[in-house]
């Protein structure tokens, strides 16, 4: 045991600046050439040039004027984010269910779509499936005073559909776009 | 099932299975020695650290030097990794200012990592600095798959060599695995990931001022780097505590598909690398058969499952569908439970969905598939250890049933192999079963325990076979983060790595001395159709006959709950 000791200790040391120390740093310098707007996390700048979130991350939307993300189990916090965890048989999950729909019913067609009543895995979530995002036109076109047809259009130009994937269309796009002038009568 | 589904399902498969023969011979070349495409750039540094850690690479090992250099190493391992959880606030790299871990975590986290389980009780855009994830976590996902991959090739050296008392040498399989094997195919996922929206970044967290006029912090973070090896290594620890479900660790359907596949790749490769070893690449497809027979079979019913609405929303003003409580958008139900069918096939634990929010069948084929020991393709080198043990056992019951001394590509099994054997079979009951029984029996750690009836059970039995089969995925509710579970939870893991480990290399050493026996016209082939079976069966019977009756008190007493609407 004891002659492995000195190789023990040389080799981790070695594997360390190797694969803990200079692959990361190559894997950086790589990606900053060739992808900096991903590398440094898909941050949405406004005019101003100020953070405004990430395209990858739910944000938080109150209000019938905007388009409403998965429901979260952590209420969208980032540090930590997190799921409800609840398994199908929690009489919690049933519970929740029927009161986000019963709520949710007022505001549209029955049956609300299950991406709308489920809480994601991450927590933050930031797609719908276009379905979903569809649902939800009638309620905003009413609060915002706008053509549902408008609305049709913007879900449809942001709706990605990748060949390994279901079609998804991502929730900050669409209010990104909904708080442009261009399709918004409410003084922001 | 939609048509991109089909899509999805047919990519993976082609992703996983056509490099395999190509990168299994590479792995081959790389393991022995030969010259390989990388060799001009990886020769110097190999030569190097050699020379650095005094190492003759010419000198070969018996079976028992072998196993004391690989313990020295990941006693070493063991203590750098928790010195670095414990001390992280007073070290570098670490713009949150987080501070150490309480001991019990950085205990059970560095055993995590080490053992190639990377079970986390922590969430690590919370808990760990920068310089935790890429120097301490981010180190022990290399070399632990190469520990692995070592022990694999020893087994295979043992087998293929004849009257041999060595079985290799331990520093040169860890240097060639991690160089050869895990490092260029890391590069080339990390850049592919970062491209699809990892973050890679050594910079504070941001604060984004939304649309709606609060804060957001944005995590960030060296993640790419860190989740490419995650996957091709079967390590499976997130970057963040919602691992591959988060958006940041697994952004696109893209980047979901071939982080998926990379779970699989080098585990199947491995597969086609034994056959060059004993060089008869028939035994390769007939192992390859009875994986993909048992993959097929838990996919084909967990997805089946997964698609059934839940008999507990059935009154509510919803669409009927699959639940898609605990899934992500931009996967969906089939790529939720793809991923749990591979990452528990695997000894990877990574998950992209939570799986304790899946249906009770559809939760109980990533638990069954672990209690296996993981062995359909597997961990990297674990994985096919653990399934050439299994084609021991097939071998060994084969030979009672003709009554002829049983014998595996000329290696007779003698009364110290099946000692051996027997022992690996008790691991698992034993780290599940026995540590499990004692956590859901006393209060205390019971508490843990998040959701209530029969899938409450399941939690527990899931956390104690995660540990003890090396997985690191969880039923996520189960509160793992008190003192009792880290310590018992710690020493599953260690169990279900060295119990295993310890009677390969003994069960290869002993092999590698032996004479090769003549291949007779009476021999049990062990290639066709004949023995795939029975070596599928072999492991369905094993599998099921130690844990149906806890699978039966868990998710399948949940499952009859919930249609019979209790």
């Amino acid at each position: 045991m004891f002659k492995q000791i000195r190789p023990a200790i040389s080799v981790l040391a070695l594997m360390t600046l190797i694969a803990g120390v200079a692959y990361p740093l190559a894997v950086t310098a790589i990606a900053h050439a060739v992808f900096p707007a991903q590398a440094n996390g898909s941050l949405i700048r406004d005019a101003e040039g100020a953070v405004r979130g990430s395209a990858l991350l739910a944000q938080r939307f109150d209000g019938a004027q905007w388009f409403q993300p998965r429901p979260s189990a952590a209420d969208y916090a980032t540090v930590a984010s997190g799921a409800s965890n609840l398994a199908p048989s929690n009489p919690a999950l049933a519970e929740r269910i029927s009161k986000d729909a019963q709520r949710l019913v007022g505001e549209g067609v029955s049956p609300v779509p299950m991406e709308l009543v489920t809480t994601s895995a991450s927590g933050l979530d930031p797609h719908l499936s276009p379905a979903a995002a569809r649902w939800q036109i009638a309620r905003i076109a009413a609060a915002r005073s706008i053509p549902a047809n408008n609305l049709e259009r913007l879900i449809d130009q942001h709706t990605e559909r990748p060949l390994v994937g279901p079609a998804v269309v991502n929730v900050l796009a669409l209010n990104l776009a909904l708080a442009d002038n261009r399709f918004s009568t409410e003084p922001e | 099932m939609h048509v991109q589904d089909y899509w999805l399902i047919l990519a993976f498969f082609a992703l996983v299975l056509l490099p395999a023969p190509f990168l299994g011979r590479y792995l081959f070349r790389a393991m022995e020695g030969q010259k390989t495409l990388l060799s001009p750039i990886f020769q110097p540094v190999e030569r190097l650290c050699y020379r650095i850690a005094g190492i003759d690479s010419e000198a070969e090992q018996d079976w028992k030097t072998y196993a004391l250099a690989l313990l020295a190493f990941t006693l070493a391992s063991l203590l750098a990794l928790f010195a670095i959880l414990m001390l992280q606030g007073l070290l570098p790299l670490n713009p949150q200012q987080l501070p150490g871990l309480e001991w019990t975590l950085a205990f059970n986290t560095a055993v995590s990592f080490v053992t190639n389980t990377n079970w986390q009780a922590y969430s690590g855009e919370a808990a760990l600095s920068y310089f935790s994830q890429m120097l301490g976590l981010g180190v022990q996902n290399f070399v632990s798959p190469a520990v692995g991959l070592a022990v694999l090739v020893v087994f295979c050296r043992g087998i293929a060599r004849r009257s041999s008392n060595s079985v290799g040498n331990f520093w040169v399989d860890l240097t060639r695995a991690t160089l050869y094997g895990l490092l260029p195919l890391c590069l080339v996922l990390a850049l592919f990931l970062v491209w699809q929206g990892v973050p890679q970044t050594f910079l504070e967290y941001v604060t984004a001022h939304t649309l709606s006029g609060t804060d957001q912090v944005v995590p960030l973070g060296p993640a790419a780097s860190q989740i490419a090896i995650k996957q091709l290594g079967t390590n499976g620890g997130g970057f963040f505590g919602v691992n591959s479900a988060h958006p940041f660790e697994n952004p696109t359907a893209w980047s979901n598909l071939l982080e998926m596949a990379a779970i699989l790749l080098i585990p199947a490769a491995l597969v086609f690398t034994f056959g060059h070893y004993v060089k008869d690449l028939r035994q390769s497809r007939a192992l390859l058969a009875s994986m993909l027979i048992l993959f097929v079979l838990g996919l084909g019913l967990g997805l089946y499952a997964e698609y059934q609405p839940n008999p507990a929303l059935a009154a509510l003003p919803i669409e009927q569908v699959g639940s898609l409580e605990g899934k992500e958008s931009r996967f969906g139900t089939t790529a939720s439970m793809l991923w749990a069918t591979a990452t528990t096939a695997a000894s990877n634990g990574s998950v992209n969905a939570m799986h304790d929010s899946f249906s009770a069948i559809g939760g109980m084929i990533p638990l069954f598939n672990i209690m296996l020991g993981e062995i359909v393709f597997g961990g990297v080198g674990a994985g096919l250890y653990g399934m050439l043990l299994f084609v021991l056992i097939a071998v060994f019951l084969a030979g009672l049933m003709i009554g002829r001394t049983p014998e595996y590509l000329g290696k007779k099994l003698e009364a110290r192999e099946v000692r051996l054997l027997v022992a690996t079979l008790l691991v698992m009951p034993l780290g599940v079963l026995v540590f499990g029984a004692l956590a859901v029996s006393l209060e205390g750690p019971a508490a843990s325990i998040s959701n209530p009836g029969a899938h409450g059970f399941s939690q527990a039995l899931y956390a104690y076979s995660s540990g003890a089969g090396n997985n690191g995925s969880a039923f996520a509710g189960f509160g793992a983060n008190t003192p009792f579970h880290n310590l018992m939870i710690g020493l599953a893991m260690l169990l279900g790595r060295f119990g295993y480990i310890l009677p390969v290399l003994a069960i290869a050493g002993s092999l590698a001395a032996k004479k090769r026996a003549p291949l007779g016209s009476n021999s049990f082939p062990t290639h066709g159709p004949l023995f795939v079976t029975l070596l599928t069966l072999v492991i369905l019977l094993v599998g099921g006959l130690t844990f149906l009756p806890a699978l039966a008190l868990g998710p399948i007493a949940e499952h009859l709950g919930l249609v019979q609407g209790f």
